[in-house]
């Protein structure tokens, strides 16, 4: 028989003793970090981008330290949190839809445009913010935009060139890659159809000309592989997974400037869409989390993401600030989602027709995905 | 922990004597015959043990690639590297991880073992009201897919504000643990020779005594066993985390399932590989236990 | 402490029962409550009813012909008035109504707007419809009669693939339009294969280990226990840097010349990862009751059997499988148990054509956030894992169950 065994089971009430002790303990835990907002964006290259960017220098003046959390997109998490009254996320890196549909759903707080730090020279910022990019919940900070890329070391031919180029499976036999959304691949899907860019959204204001984006989204579908984060793309096209995928452009820039992988960007149909900060309604910290969200509209803010990443300022007047990239030097303007020769076949993505259809449209997506 | 042998199945076919006319197979044939079942049996151990081994060379890479490279193969000392596990030791998120899935598996099984045991022996009295009910009641979160447990843990606990906190995890893992203690104790009981606390009792020892001194040192290894299970579930859990749990009450394996979904790196292999080392380790001490438990039950007889 | 030990000295039952209560307590507050709210979730919906009383109490004295009274349209515009200064419940009720008719969300924020800042123009039915034409439409005031009812099966309908037809009565949806039901096919499909497979894998290695002598049986026993004890998250890891195009299977076929370089194998992200890695996940626990059962025939009956005359295969079908029956019962059910609620593997290697139903689930709670259906769907799975468990424990014993 064991003395050693009894002698720690002796010990069992101080044992529990000790774990009440423990549980008291960590519920203080909890609270000590009394000036700190969860920051929810999109990780990988992107957020760290921010974080280099502007994160750093917030709390360096404003002593509030910011925790980081990715998450894919959409407003979910959001509403489960506002719905239960426990707010957890202080600010969001939403899409443009999202954030307007966010802000008419009263899941995100107000802030005017006017509230939003002065331009370059002192403009004001409702001049300065493009007007189809103010909402009365705050305003687009940064372009990026959706394209599609290739490996050139897997992809030897002839290279593809336009939209319909990806929906060729007979010209580009192989797997692609896509975002899990509707979202962008409707538009590309009708793209490939034939549907001009600046026409997209009158066919798709008709329920036959949805039928048709999922009609030609169908003839592609056994060869996708869907992905959720950001960072996915870049590994699939590394891994040959994939011979081309949608993708954000400023992560394929970051393969190719960081770590030297030899991908192609297609700027062909890109569709343009931009970020934007929302504070989440009754989140607990809010005046932490409206400071943060002016500091990341100040003008140099928003310019210094560009030397990370290649995003660029919604507001006209950093626009001019956009240089080079920081750690190789590589000039931005040209890889830029609004440089003028990307800008030719470019859609713009129209946040009013998705905040009003996007139930539907994702509802009848994620059955379509699940035949 | 070993049940009864079920012996209760003795052949039914007792009575169905084998036809002598039957042909038996030549001695070469049935040589072959048994290589052949022999090759199937290693070909089963290498499908359940290769994945795990394969990864732990794949993790000393020095290139960021999943594929043994020329220079793996040819043992070149310039191939291998410690750059994975130095990039996992250095990251914070990892080192914040393993602090919080530390915190919520130790609280988590401090919990499930001490109620579990407590059950276990109330279960394991003869005149135990309702066993069959109350068993399948108690083991229940063991069998239920975790996905429905997440849910619904998540509707509930959240509505009473005990989303993305520590306590919530922690009561959630000490349900899923529970069972692994009831059941390991209740094995450990099952060889237990009542007669013994009896003879104690004529000899005048009290109830605390008879608990303290005889019944419980001869069921910890069950009660230890139990609390590694639970452990190790709460430990490898990471549906509920997933929907409960907040940033700052991320896991290992919940950061893990966020670099497998968007890049598996071969820091991801450095930290497979501590979790192996890991697994091995409670397996031993398990085995240890489990024979340890069956020596002491033979030695009080 | 002392006095319920002292209690199970004198009054066993009451003493027995305070030993399993606090457990039982535990249990019951940290994890069947929640699982009752979760049931509870699929057939109540208390909240468009709770947030539009007067509306709801409207419609109820409504037809269903034409269009509704104008004191429906009034108590509507009131209380959709009122809504405009609390955005988040605004936002839940018209979640919840666009959940019956699309598209209501948006005629509901729209007009909640609009009569705050406008306020009644003409009668109440003038005002609502010139501010969006959905509300002439008896569709409309259905769906929202609809959304608040209390008591639903609406979800279950949907999460069964069928729906309401506009005479009555209830029909399959359209076999292009089913989702749930296809996918619950496929779990079951899934889960009986992976099942067979493991048996097919794991009886003989139960055989080998058991057939082994005792040293080598252990060691072999602790070979199974590895992968049992090894993070579920690792195993599924290692299956992805093997079966993926770049990784060490692929890779190994190419350099052996057995596979084109641009003609790698897709192993993953599809029902292959699903199966393969699936199998590997369960079959410890299928090897585990085998052999503890297999330990416990002497081996002296087949040999008798082949002394006897009896070919070894013979012998085997005729002496030693009827012995194992119980054990592949046992590790069978449990594997099916499993695999039917599986969520993260398939998750992660199986893709779009590997998942299973569990994904649905995990969709709907956190991406759709259709939580009815999550529920229903959930309450769905609940009751064929309960069936199956019942039979578990009358066929095997639950308190059989061998861990590790």
């Amino acid at each position: 028989m064991s003395n050693g065994f009894s002698g720690r089971f002796r010990g069992m009430a101080p044992a529990m003793r000790g774990f009440c002790l423990f549980v008291v303990c960590l519920a203080p835990a909890g609270v000590a970090l009394a000036e700190a907002i969860t920051v929810v964006s999109w990780g990988g290259s992107y957020a760290r981008a921010c974080q280099q960017a502007y994160h750093e220098s917030f709390t360096a003046e404003t002593g509030i330290e910011i925790l980081l959390e990715d998450y894919n997109g959409g407003l979910a998490q959001i509403r489960a949190q506002v719905d239960a009254g426990a707010v957890h996320w202080d600010v969001v890196d939403l899409e443009m839809p999202d954030g307007w549909l966010a802000c008419q759903e009263g899941l995100i707080e107000l802030l005017e445009v006017t509230e939003l730090p002065a331009g370059v020279n002192g403009e004001a910022p409702e001049d300065d913010y493009p007007g189809e990019y103010v909402t009365e919940c705050g305003s687009g900070v940064t372009f990026y935009s959706t394209v599609f890329a290739y490996n050139s070391n897997y992809l030897t031919g002839p290279p593809p060139q336009t939209v319909a180029d990806f929906f060729d499976l007979e010209k580009f036999p192989g797997r692609r890659g896509m975002r899990r959304s509707p979202f962008v691949n409707l538009e590309f899907a009708l793209l490939a159809d034939g549907v001009a860019p600046d026409r997209i959204y009158s066919v798709l204001a008709t329920s036959e000309g949805v039928d048709r984006a999922f009609a030609k989204l169908d003839t592609i579908k056994d060869q996708v592989v869907w992905w959720e984060a950001g960072a996915q793309p870049p590994q699939l096209l590394a891994d040959g997974e994939v011979i081309m995928s949608t993708a954000y452009n400023g992560r394929i820039f970051n393969a190719q400037v960081l770590e030297n992988q030899p991908f192609v960007i297609v700027w062909d149909g890109q569709a343009l869409d931009s970020g934007f900060l929302a504070i989440v309604a009754g989140t607990p910290r809010y005046e932490a989390a409206r400071q943060f969200v002016q500091f990341a509209n100040r003008p140099e803010s928003i310019a210094n993401i560009s030397k990370y990443i290649s995003y660029g300022p919604v507001r006209r007047s950093p626009r001019a600030l956009v240089d080079s990239h920081l750690a190789t030097g590589v000039k931005m303007q040209p890889h830029m989602p609004t440089s003028p020769e990307n800008l030719t076949r470019a859609v713009r993505l129209d946040w009013r027709w998705w905040s009003e259809n996007r139930d539907d449209i994702y509802e009848r997506f994620s059955a379509w995905l699940a035949r | 922990m070993k049940h009864a042998p079920n012996a209760g199945v003795v052949s039914a076919n007792e009575g169905d004597r084998p036809s002598a006319k039957a042909g038996r197979p030549s001695l070469p044939g049935r040589k072959l015959g048994r290589y052949g079942f022999n090759a199937f049996c290693v070909a089963g151990f290498v499908f359940l043990l290769a994945p795990i081994l394969v990864i732990v060379p794949l993790s000393f890479n020095a290139e960021p690639y999943f594929t043994f490279t020329e220079g793996m193969l040819r043992l070149d000392p310039e191939a291998w590297s410690l750059r994975w596990y130095e990039s996992v030791a250095e990251d914070d998120a990892w080192r914040r991880a393993l602090v919080n899935s530390l915190i919520i598996g130790v609280a988590a099984t401090v919990l499930a073992t001490t109620l579990g045991t407590l059950a276990a022996l109330g279960l394991a009295s003869p005149s135990m009201p309702g066993r069959t009910l109350v068993t399948a009641v108690l083991i229940s979160p063991m069998i239920t897919p975790i996905i429905i447990v997440a849910v619904g843990v998540f509707f509930f606990y959240s509505s009473l504000g005990l989303g993305q906190t520590h306590a919530g995890l922690i009561l959630a893992h000490a349900a899923l643990g529970a069972p692994f203690v009831v059941i390991t104790v209740t094995a450990t009981l099952a060889g237990f020779d009542r007669t013994v606390l009896r003879a104690a009792a004529s000899l005048g020892a009290g109830p605390m005594r008879r608990f303290f001194r005889i019944q419980l040192p001869l069921i910890s290894p069950g009660v230890f066993s139990g609390g590694l299970f639970a452990f190790a579930a709460s430990f490898d859990e990471v549906v509920v985390v997933l929907f409960l749990g907040g940033l700052e009450q991320r896991t290992i394996p919940r950061q893990m399932w966020a670099g497998i979904r968007e890049q598996i790196s071969p820091a991801i292999l450095a930290l497979a590989v501590f979790l192996i080392a890991f697994a091995v380790v409670v397996l031993l001490t398990v085995e240890w236990l489990r024979s340890r438990s069956a020596s002491a039950q033979r030695s009080v007889h | 402490m002392k006095r319920i030990l002292h209690l199970s000295a004198t009054a066993p039952r009451l003493g027995a029962l305070a030993l399993v209560l606090p457990l039982l307590a535990f249990v019951t507050v940290s994890f069947v409550i929640p699982l009752g709210t979760l049931l509870g979730k699929s057939a109540y919906q208390p909240e468009v009813a709770r947030v539009l009383p007067q509306t709801i109490a409207e419609l109820r004295e409504w037809t269903g012909d034409g269009l509704p009274s104008e004191d429906a349209f009034a108590a509507m515009a009131r209380e959709l008035t009122a809504l405009g200064e609390n955005r988040p419940e605004l936002a839940r009720v018209s979640g919840a109504i666009n959940r019956v008719q699309s598209g209501m969300r948006g005629v509901l924020n729209r007009t909640a707007r609009r009569l705050a800042r406008t306020g009644q123009a003409g009668s109440w039915r003038a005002t609502l419809t010139g501010i969006d034409s959905s509300w002439e439409e008896p569709a409309t005031w259905l769906a929202i009669r609809e959304a608040g009812a209390r008591f639903t099966l609406r979800h279950y309908l949907h999460a069964l693939d069928l729906e309401q037809r506009s005479g009555g009565g209830i029909a399959p949806k359209a076999a292009d339009e089913r989702v749930y039901t296809p996918l619950m096919w496929r779990t079951l499909l899934v889960s009986l294969g992976v099942t067979l497979l493991c048996l097919a894998i794991g009886y003989p290695i139960a055989y080998m280990i058991a057939a082994s002598p005792p040293a080598r049986g252990r060691i072999l026993l602790l070979l199974v226990l590895v992968p049992f004890w090894t993070s579920l998250l690792v195993r599924t890891t290692a299956w992805i840097v093997l079966l993926q195009r770049q990784g060490v299977i692929n890779g190994f076929l190419v350099s052996l010349g057995l596979v084109p370089d641009d003609g790698r194998l897709q192993m993953i992200y599809n029902m292959t990862g699903t199966f393969v890695a699936m199998t590997h996940v369960l079959l410890p626990f299928m090897v585990l009751p085998l052999y503890s059962v297999m330990r416990s025939i002497p081996k002296s009956h087949m040999a008798a059997a082949v002394s006897l005359g009896a070919a070894p295969l013979q012998a085997f079908r005729r002496v030693y499988l009827p012995q194992t029956l119980p054990g592949i019962g046992a590790g069978s059910l449990l594997v099916f148990i499993l695999a039917i609620g599986y969520y993260i593997t398939p998750a992660l290697v199986g893709g779009r054509t590997g998942e299973l139903i569990s994904s649905q689930i995990a969709y709907h709670v956190q991406t759709s956030l259709n939580w009815g259906l999550a529920a229903a769907l959930s309450s769905i799975l609940l009751v064929a894992v309960t069936v199956l468990y019942l039979v578990y424990s009358r066929a095997i014993g639950i308190e059989r169950m061998r861990l590790g």
